[in-house]
């Protein structure tokens, strides 16, 4: 190092091609690991595509966990249609494209008889083809900007109407809320729900003035700007609220900046969309209290089922901390409707398992029954729930019956002709009413 | 002599009288407050919040610890006979509180008790009740408080209230502050135009977001009901502070920019060591500041467990650790990797990488992929109000102590013996070898520092950002940028960097928005690269050329 000072600047632009073989490289030691080790007698493989590493491994997690609990536990009850179930987990390490290599990798390898995983919406667009392609299915967890219904997926997570839409609603009727901040960070799953919203809320009588639209870019950490901003807004005289779909890491900081600036939840309430039990483990609650979130489940919710389910899952994981999420339970839902599905059909062959899908009932944790309806999304009751000192939700507000999910929003203009159906004789995700012909926007 | 006994005889029997006639009435107050109190449990949110009014309305400060604890989600009524208690938690059930006279009243199992819910709304109503009740309290402080809650209320039927708390207020503060309350209480009402348009003229000389929230409202209430000169008044009003607040509005931009700019500098001084003076590629920068961060988890964790009462002085103790944890992985680094690879920087920003995506798995294994809580010890939470600025005590701490940080670092390479080993060595290895200095020993050690700056400065974020094995990777690319700006192997340089970014930044925020200024802000910097290609504080001489 006898070179010493001020040439790090050159060799900065010398090593800019380093850099792009590093990523390469970083990505194939991260992703290398699959648990398969091949069972003597014949087993249903279920595959599990969720980020262990990452940035999304934060949520991701979890997931698995909670999917090898169930597989576990039907093995318990003695597996399906006499066969053991056998996890098979996959590493997509936060990577876009690597998602769809690992479900590739799932299918055509290990021969998985479903998928179940992703997070983001971008990774399931990248595996869409995957699935497609090799005629495969995926459960898809967790909610989700819509405009989307695809023959091989099953989405178990709340469209825009079974979580935005209501919650806006109760912010609406219930604290009389006049102004809007629709506060988002910068990709496709915010822009699109806030152009529901938007939409949605000019509807309903909205001034343009009104509704303030926020972009921030992911994890996003310096938020002073955006809060007081926020704040001057909501001095405008007219009760105002923050619609927040600002991404998992992003959201930690941001209460933080709300807290310290002594923004409460009496004053400008924020509705989030992304930010559930997990979220909350990393942060002190107690000046959050009030704020609001819009899910179908919540870990607070007191029925039966909900018990059971808590106490399983601090069995398995063998810690009494661990919280349970909405994305889980969609996957609780998701596991047992295929389950069902498969039992109804007497085989794991995908055609026959996509047929039966549509209209399977189960149980969910709150209380009452999901049914699959034909465009592939289930009803669920949207529950909107205050943040407690204690990191958990309570329930506030309940929609009286079960919501369907709508895979074509009726608030933009070009979904609003569309609708679903994968039952044959339709069989047609985006079919367009007004021109009575299968295949309008999207694919 | 005589009249006067039999005057005092009088009187004790004429207080006495009064004695026993007050305590049935007294009694008689009790009890009602204690069925208004019981109502609390029964019906809708709808019914509780009119029971809250109905409370406010007795004025009874007895109904204070009630509401304070139905608005903590402390009440709760028995399931047996709907009775509601104050409630604490303990082993197995609660320890029951009569909520009026605060006597314990026995205990009751977890099944036995049902929460009373509250949501925002209830908690708006308890917060203005609980201002009205408590306007005429003996603490100060309390009235203050009761006072803003008043103001916040706008409630009209509390104007009563506020006069009679007017006449008894000796503090001026406070008195100010409830004419304020007073006046926007009046602005709600359906008082004459002329009452209202003296206290437009109340309101404005208040001057905050508050104030122009109310002119606002005031405006458009007028301009519909026809109040032409309330109409002005109050518009007038509204544009005055606005004026006010868009002058303060720059002043709060320039001190959301140094806020920036310290954490930017934090984050960066530690780059500034081991890339800025000793030339190496860290990638691994960023999990030195994550281990840091973690090193505060680790503390709060055994504070919380085993000393509660230190938790205020966490910081304090991570502060060293960090630092040594920190500083120690960084000698491990240099010694078992970076050492090997010296003068070859495309290897060594490949190794670096590595190891810190070594490191994050390894802290996701160990600790989970979960955010941890790092908890703010009392005395950074919370913010103070100079005029129009809003000041987060989180924030001032991290502004002054990066500031430290940097002089102390300053003082380190300027000052002491090590430093001037440092110095020597990078300037001129083989000259400082042949005079005796042990340079592989001083490489050790400097790497060590930056590590051990870039802990401490872990620490620091910990209080304003997630804790979580992506930590590092958010500011390694900002920490880069802010050492290229300033000048490569130059601190002064990395200040004002940091500094300048960070104010750029923030004024470009409110126009561009976050995405748009932070694209603008690193185009900025690669025009500015490429007109100085050396940054803001070239180093001259001979030894840049070496």
């Amino acid at each position: 190092m006898a070179t010493g000072i001020a040439t790090g600047m050159n060799r900065l632009r010398r090593t800019i091609g380093g850099a792009a073989v590093a990523g390469m490289m970083a990505t194939s030691i991260t992703a290398g690991f699959t648990t398969g080790a091949a069972a003597q007698e014949e087993t249903i493989k279920v595959g599990i595509l969720h980020s262990l590493s990452g940035t999304m491994a934060i949520s991701e997690t979890t997931l698995k966990d909670a999917m090898l609990m169930l597989i576990e536990e039907q093995n318990k009850k003695g597996g399906l249609l006499g066969k053991k179930l056998e996890p098979v987990v996959v590493d997509p390490a936060s990577d876009w494209p690597l998602f769809a290599e690992k479900a590739r990798e799932l299918i055509s390898v290990d021969k998985v008889a479903a998928v179940f995983g992703c997070w983001t919406s971008v990774s399931r667009k990248s595996v869409l083809p995957v699935f497609e392609e090799l005629d495969s299915i995926l459960f898809y967890p967790v909610q989700y900007e819509g405009e989307e219904s695809q023959r091989n997926v099953f989405y178990t997570g709340a469209a825009p109407n079974q979580q935005a839409i209501p919650a806006v609603d109760y912010l609406m009727n219930e604290e009389g809320v006049k102004r809007w901040v629709l506060a988002g960070t910068d990709y496709v799953y915010p822009r699109t729900t806030n152009k529901i919203l938007e939409a949605y809320l000019k509807s309903k009588g909205v001034a343009d003035e009104d509704i303030m639209i926020n972009y921030t870019p992911f994890g996003h950490s310096d938020w002073q700007t955006i809060v007081s901003d926020i704040k001057t807004f909501g001095s405008a005289g007219k009760k105002t609220a923050v619609v927040s779909t600002i991404n998992g890491d992003a959201n930690v900081p941001f209460y933080k900046e709300l807290a310290n600036q002594g923004i409460k939840a009496e004053d400008i309430p924020v509705v989030a969309f992304s930010v559930g039990e997990e979220e909350l483990a990393g942060l002190d609650t107690s000046p959050l209290v009030g704020h609001l979130a819009a899910w179908n489940y919540f870990q607070s919710v007191d029925t039966d089922a909900n018990a059971e389910f808590i106490d399983a899952w601090h069995a398995f994981t063998k810690d009494e901390e661990r919280v349970t999420n909405d994305p889980m339970e969609a996957h609780y839902i998701g596991f047992n409707m295929w389950v069902k599905a498969v039992e109804k059909a007497g085989t794991t062959d995908p055609d026959a398992v996509i047929d039966a899908m549509v209209g399977v009932s189960v149980p969910n944790l709150t209380g009452g029954y999901s049914t699959m309806m034909p465009n592939h999304h289930i009803t669920k009751p949207v529950l909107i729930g205050e943040i407690q000192d204690d990191g958990q939700f309570q329930t506030v507000y309940e929609t009286s019956g079960l919501v369907p999910g709508d895979a074509w929003s009726d608030f933009l203009p070009d979904s609003k002709d569309l609708i679903s159906d994968w039952r044959a004789p339709m069989s047609c995700g985006n079919f367009n009413v007004a021109t009575g012909k299968c295949g309008g926007k999207g694919e | 002599m005589l009249q006067i006994r039999s005057f005092v005889f009088a009187l004790l029997i004429a207080v006495s009288a009064l004695a026993g006639l007050s305590a049935p009435v007294l009694a008689q107050n009790q009890s009602d407050l204690r069925s208004l109190i019981n109502e609390l449990a029964k019906g809708r949110y709808d019914d509780t919040e009119r029971q809250i009014e109905a409370i406010a309305a007795t004025g009874e400060e007895a109904a204070v610890p009630a509401l304070q604890a139905l608005g903590s989600n402390d009440l709760m009524a028995r399931k047996s006979d709907g009775a509601v208690f104050i409630v604490k938690k303990k082993s197995g059930g609660y320890q029951l509180i009569d909520p009026l006279t605060g006597d314990v009243a026995g205990e009751a199992g977890r099944r036995d008790m049902e929460r009373i819910k509250i949501n925002n709304r209830l908690r708006r109503a308890i917060q203005s009740a609980l201002g009205e009740l408590t306007l005429m309290s003996k603490n100060p402080d309390r009235r203050r408080q009761a006072a803003e809650q008043v103001f916040k209320a706008r409630d009209t039927e509390a104007i009563e209230t506020i006069d009679a708390a007017l006449d008894a207020e000796t503090d001026p503060g406070i008195a100010t502050l409830l004419r304020e309350a007073r006046a926007a209480a009046v602005l709600n009402s359906d008082a004459s135009e002329a009452d209202k348009i003296a206290a437009v003229g109340v309101i404005k000389a208040r001057g905050d977001q508050e104030a122009r929230a109310i002119l606002a409202a005031t405006a458009d209430s007028s301009a519909n009901s026809g109040q032409t000169a309330l109409h002005d008044a109050a518009t007038r009003a509204q544009s005055h502070v606005e004026q006010i607040l868009a002058a303060w509005n720059a002043a709060q931009n320039v001190w959301y920019g140094l806020s920036l700019g310290s954490v930017l500098l934090l984050a960066a001084i530690g780059l500034a060591i081991t890339f800025g003076v000793m030339g190496v590629i860290n990638m691994a920068h960023g999990e030195m500041v994550m281990i840091g961060a973690y090193t505060t988890f680790m503390v709060q964790e055994v504070i919380r467990n085993s000393a509660p009462w230190l938790f205020d002085a966490s910081l304090a103790i991570a502060l060293p650790l960090a630092f040594l944890i920190a500083g120690a992985v960084g000698v491990a680094l240099e010694r078992f990797v970076i050492r090997f690879l010296y003068g070859r920087p495309l290897e060594t920003l490949l190794a670096t990488w590595g190891i810190s995506l070594i490191l994050q798995q390894a802290v996701r294994t160990i600790f989970g992929a979960n955010n941890r809580e790092v908890g703010t010890p009392s005395w950074m939470s919370g913010l103070t109000e100079v005029g129009g600025l809003t000041i987060t005590y989180n924030r001032l701490a991290i502004i002054i102590f990066s500031l430290v940080v940097f002089g102390v670092l300053i003082t380190v390479l300027k000052s002491t013996r090590f430093g001037l080993y440092t110095r020597a060595v990078t300037q001129n290895r083989r000259m400082a070898s042949s005079m005796g200095i042990r340079t592989p020993w001083v490489d050790a050690m400097t790497f060590g520092l930056g590590s051990g700056i870039a802990g401490i400065a872990g620490v620091a974020l910990s209080q304003i950002d997630n804790v979580s094995p992506n930590l590092g990777q958010s500011y390694i690319i900002d920490s880069f940028m802010v050492v290229v700006f300033g000048g490569v192997g130059n601190l002064w340089g990395t200040l004002v960097g940091a500094m300048t970014l960070g104010v750029v930044n923030k004024f470009l925020e409110p126009y561009a928005g976050a995405v748009l200024a932070k694209i603008l802000l690193l185009v900025f910097i690669i025009l500015f690269i490429q007109k100085r290609p050396r940054g803001l504080f070239a180093l001259k001489g001979r030894a840049v050329e070496a």
